[in-house]
């Protein structure tokens, strides 16, 4: 270590988080293997490091994405990083007994190779607790249905990228209301095409501009459809 | 080519008010030129720039902006661009501003035909395509662009689902043809061409009267 390089043990619990706030922020994969497992010996629970240090800093990463400070490599970059951490993580979670949010089959329509935003949206779903069965790209209405009869997820995520593409969402949920299982499930779809009116137009319950709205809206229409079955 | 304007500046009050005025993309610009040629080019081109296609939220008002500066110098405005991941937007605002775009959700299919690039994208999802303009500006639009210069790492996260690239050729160019197939090969992905011409974009301009084919 030369004399300028930060030693992370050095610092309390509030500056180390900081740091590793400022390392997932710079993409740097080996300082937040670091920081987590110094995080881990001082008795923190898995769950914790993961929801103070690494998704509040993709949160920050989030913001700064949508105000054009950061772009899309950068963002790649920090995702990169989080996803150290949570290799780390993800086998102690489980374990420790973390709470579960809910369950999500998520992928990418028919046609559509692209999926970046989905790897994007799974990787913070599962760091906000979320049980995520990610079926890959290009999925015609049978992989969405067979995913779904296996796995009963809560919700059902769809991404595309292209305007040529984006309209088999339709396909998929017309497929689930003339089965009569649309009402069973959230659906919540995403990508750059994608908007508001679109998902409005096809059917699903929510459009989400990216990984941090796709966490918050789930988490929201989880909460109601949860308030909802206890009312009844 | 970024902010290209060819001919007369549409906002300068020296254009006549019978022309027609043609609101491309940069990455269509030297083949709007090339339609230009001959007696029957009754058009100006102005073009916003390509880079926008990384951004694409940013078009439909940069077109709008675009033909309100020119509104007033010109009867016919024609928009020559895909729907470029725009999701029906640019359409919704040409449709307010009455402005006519050619048919086709990518500047791929303005070469190919839709048809054949409809059945192209069905045989192999998977392929990437380059056009001219995305070839001689590989490195700055791509390389660049992803961030793969600075990033070599993210090459996989970007390209890792692709199997092939695709140069769809506008012309025939043994220099471009080379640096396609090196594209590929820093993509690592299989490398195939195919000669379009200018395809149907000719026919567009033919049916407004405009020139063309």
């Amino acid at each position: 270590m030369s004399d300028d390089e930060l030693d992370l043990s050095s610092l309390s619990d509030e500056d180390l988080v900081k740091q590793m706030h400022e390392d997932l922020y710079d993409g740097l994969n080996n300082e937040i293997e670091v920081g987590v497992r110094l995080l881990l010996e001082r008795g923190w629970t898995p769950f914790r490091v993961l929801t103070e240090a690494l998704v509040e800093g993709m949160r920050i990463v989030g913001i700064d994405f949508r105000d054009g400070i950061l772009f899309v490599p950068e963002v790649l970059l920090c995702a990169n990083a989080m996803k150290a951490g949570m290799a780390i993580l993800k086998p102690l979670l489980a374990a420790t007994g973390a709470p579960r949010m809910g369950k999500m089959v998520i992928g990418t329509v028919k046609g559509d190779i692209h999926d970046i935003g989905k790897n994007l949206v799974s990787m913070m779903m599962e760091g906000a607790g979320f049980e995520v069965i990610d079926i890959g790209i290009n999925n015609p209405v049978e992989k969405y249905l067979a995913a779904i009869e296996q796995h009963q997820p809560d919700i059902l995520g769809m991404s595309a990228l292209l305007t040529t593409t984006m309209p088999y969402m339709k396909v998929v949920i017309d497929t689930l209301k003339e089965k009569g299982m649309r009402h069973d499930y959230i659906v919540l779809v995403g990508g750059a095409p994608v908007n508001e009116a679109f998902a409005e137009a096809v059917g699903a319950d929510a459009y989400c501009r990216d990984a941090a709205v796709a966490v918050e809206t789930a988490k929201k229409l989880l909460a109601g459809r949860q308030g909802s079955a206890h009312a009844h | 080519m970024d902010e290209a304007t060819t001919a007369r500046d549409p906002g300068s009050s020296e254009a006549p008010p019978s022309r027609a005025l043609v609101i491309a993309c940069g990455a269509l610009a030297n083949e709007v030129l090339a339609l230009r040629v001959g007696e029957r080019s009754a058009f100006d081109v102005t073009c916003l720039p390509a880079n926008l296609h990384n951004r694409p939220a940013r078009i439909p008002e940069a077109m709008r902006a675009k033909i309100r500066a020119a509104r007033e110098h010109y009867d016919r405005i024609f928009c020559l661009y895909g729907d470029c991941g725009t999701g029906g937007e640019l359409d919704r605002v040409l449709a307010e501003e009455q402005v006519e775009r050619i048919e086709g959700a990518h500047c791929y299919a303005f070469f190919t035909g839709l048809d054949d690039f409809e059945t192209l994208a069905d045989a192999e999802p998977t392929t990437f395509y380059l056009t001219d303009f995305l070839t001689r500006h590989f490195d700055k639009l791509v390389i660049t662009g992803l961030g793969l210069d600075r990033h070599p790492q993210l090459l996989s996260l970007y390209f890792g689902n692709y199997t092939r690239l695709l140069y769809l050729a506008q012309t025939d160019d043994a220099d471009l043809d080379r640096r396609a197939e090196a594209a590929a090969a820093r993509l690592g992905l299989r490398y195939e061409r195919r000669y379009t011409g200018l395809g149907p974009l000719g026919a567009f301009f033919a049916k407004h009267d405009i020139g063309g084919a």
